[in-house]
């Protein structure tokens, strides 16, 4: 188990590598010479070069994909050329905003969906479950911007039940801004989480240990609950997991629509800035987050299934 | 006793599955529609002047007028062109790089396999969305650099299920006989496995045609997708700063005309999967 570990943890190093690689070719090689853009008006022959010095754009590209590889390792990814502000500092001031959101949504649409999938597969094959799976299928083929657009427009524009936009630090203060975003993100999540939980129960089910249950005179619910749900949670722990490193990048579009000084919303200001340096240090982070998470999610996989033996 | 192949069993099944069917003559709708806008049959002058600004859905205008007075429905109709495309660029990008990279991955196995499986790890650990919004902030706006970023995501979960499947094939009996009758690497590999695995590209290019469609909505609406052309996602964008004013209808035509083209896509990649591969039914 050990070994594995530590093996897996080995592994993220060509990871890394790799993701720092693909940055550094888009943003370094075909991104281009930034400095015209920067400068602006004030650009003249001098200032370039004054510039790309400071930007450490004259090294050899050796040298600059190693700066890509040290900011993977320590988070210092230098200045936004929009604000001007340090982004590890940015970052750290956008995580807040984008967690109060992100994180309650993750587990009310988690725990609500596990609760469905449970009940669907109990009454299978049925009306309700037909129901469900048609509902979860529609709902996934409607664009998130039209929920957003058209929620927002009707509970909060028109009904005025919640906040149209903004957001508020500290405890009680910050519910009235994230309600309604965290209950899109819930819509946007059941679909495909049903979708997932579903199936997985039901590949339990068709086992032979839950026809001995059965055949031990074991009541449907009891089965469901004790037997079938622990094997099934080996591949939704991972998949829960999984998704933890997308709570992190914040949830773009929400943010942006509903004026929360989140992640989301920094990357997307970013983007419509031309803000190089900030997007690819999301990019990095993002990408570091999700290795990390994928690793713990193989190894909690390992924990939950003794059978798993990783090569 | 007479015999059916494999696709011919598989066709049968489809065939008798009703909601396969209607999704497949969606599909084709919207082929159609994206063709003959194309070739400037429809919608060509979608630009025009139609009536009055901001008109209600009614009987001249199906889907109302926008601000300056041009029909939603010809802008819906335009918008299947962009998104249809966006759908048949990736697919062709992103199959050759995936099934041959998977291939040759679970084909020869050793280096090569390691390479593949680094590749694709990398890829897959950078958020599809930041490696969209990257690559084509880089590129510049407009449709290429969409075509490119979704073609350089797509390809990696084609590219590990090939793989896969490559990996079990290749100590089947059928390629040992193939191989012992002289065929080489490449003829076991291209003329006899290959085939037997078209199924899971099939599958998954259903599937990730709805993913590419709905990426270019999202890609458009940021203002970095299609530039100077009417996109479902620029529409969404419009609508944003009309529907305080209770100007829906341009908002409901870019939704519907997405919602029914990605439904198709996600109840025939469903339906194809259980009839091309019946041991996944349910799945």
């Amino acid at each position: 188990m050990l070994q594995y570990i530590i093996r897996r943890l080995l592994y993220m190093i060509p990871v890394l590598l790799g993701v720092s690689l693909v940055i550094f070719i888009l943003f370094n090689m075909i991104g281009g010479d930034p400095t015209a853009v920067l400068l602006g008006k004030n650009a003249n022959a001098r200032a370039m070069a004054d510039l790309r010095e400071q930007l450490g754009l004259n090294k050899s590209l050796f040298l600059q994909y190693l700066d890509v590889v040290k900011s993977a390792f320590t988070f210092d990814f230098g200045r936004s050329w929009a604000t001007k502000q340090e982004i590890t500092y940015m970052i750290t001031q956008g995580a807040y905003p984008s967690l109060c959101l992100t994180i309650p949504a993750f587990v009310i649409s988690t725990v609500l969906s596990l609760i469905i999938s449970l009940v669907v597969a109990f009454y299978r094959g049925r009306g309700i479950d037909l129901f469900v799976r048609f509902f979860c299928i529609a709902g996934m083929s409607i664009s998130a911007l039209t929920y957003i657009l058209a929620f927002q427009w009707i509970f909060a524009f028109e009904l005025g039940w919640f906040e149209i936009s903004g957001f508020e630090y500290g405890f009680p203060d910050f519910i009235p801004y994230i309600a309604l975003p965290a209950i899109i993100w819930i819509i946007l999540s059941i679909g495909p989480d049903v979708r997932f939980f579903r199936t997985v129960i039901l590949d339990e089910i068709y086992q032979d240990y839950v026809r001995t249950a059965r055949a031990k005179g074991l009541s449907e619910v009891t089965i469901l609950l004790k037997h079938v749900l622990r094997n099934a949670m080996i591949p939704i722990i991972t998949y829960v997991v999984i998704q933890i490193p997308f709570l992190i990048l914040g949830a773009l579009l929400l943010e942006s629509f509903f004026g929360i000084p989140g992640l989301g919303g920094i990357t997307l200001n970013a983007l419509n800035s031309s803000d190089f340096p900030v997007i690819k240090a999301m990019a990095i982070l993002s990408s570091v987050v999700y290795i990390l998470f994928s690793l713990l999610s193989d190894i909690l996989y390992t924990f939950a299934d003794p059978r798993v033996k990783l090569k | 006793m007479k015999e059916n192949s494999l696709w011919k069993d598989s066709f049968k099944r489809l065939a008798q599955d009703k909601t396969a069917m209607i999704s497949l003559v969606i599909v084709i709708m919207y082929t159609l529609v994206a063709l003959l806008s194309a070739m400037g049959l429809i919608a060509s002058d979608w630009a025009r002047e139609v009536g009055a600004s901001n008109l209600p859905p009614s009987a001249e205008h199906w889907f109302g007028t926008d601000i300056f007075g041009r029909s939603v429905l010809a802008k819906v109709l335009r918008g299947t062109q962009v998104a249809m495309s966006v759908g048949v660029a990736t697919a062709v990008i992103s199959i050759p790089i995936g099934v041959f990279l998977g291939a040759i991955a679970g084909y020869f196995g050793g280096w090569i396999d390691d390479a593949v499986t680094w590749l694709y790890t990398t890829f897959s650990s950078i958020p599809n969305i930041m490696l969209l919004i990257s690559i084509t902030m880089i590129l510049g706006k407009g449709l290429f650099a969409v075509y490119i970023a979704l073609g350089a995501t797509s390809w990696v979960t084609l590219s590990r299920l090939i793989r896969g499947e490559v990996m079990k094939h290749k100590e089947r009996e059928y390629v040992q006989a193939a191989g012992a009758i002289g065929g080489g690497h490449m003829r076991k590999l291209f003329r006899h496995i290959l085939p037997n695995v078209t199924h899971i590209v099939i599958i998954n290019t259903s599937l990730q045609f709805q993913i590419a469609i709905k990426s270019e909505v999202i890609l458009s609406y940021l203002g970095i997708g299609v530039q100077g052309e009417p996109s479902w996602g620029t529409m969404i964008d419009d609508a944003k700063l009309e529907i305080s004013r209770g100007v829906w209808w341009q908002l409901a035509g870019a939704t519907l005309a997405m919602f029914l083209i990605v439904l198709a896509f996600n109840l025939l990649g469903d339906a194809l999967r259980d009839s091309l591969d019946p041991k996944l039914k349910g799945k």
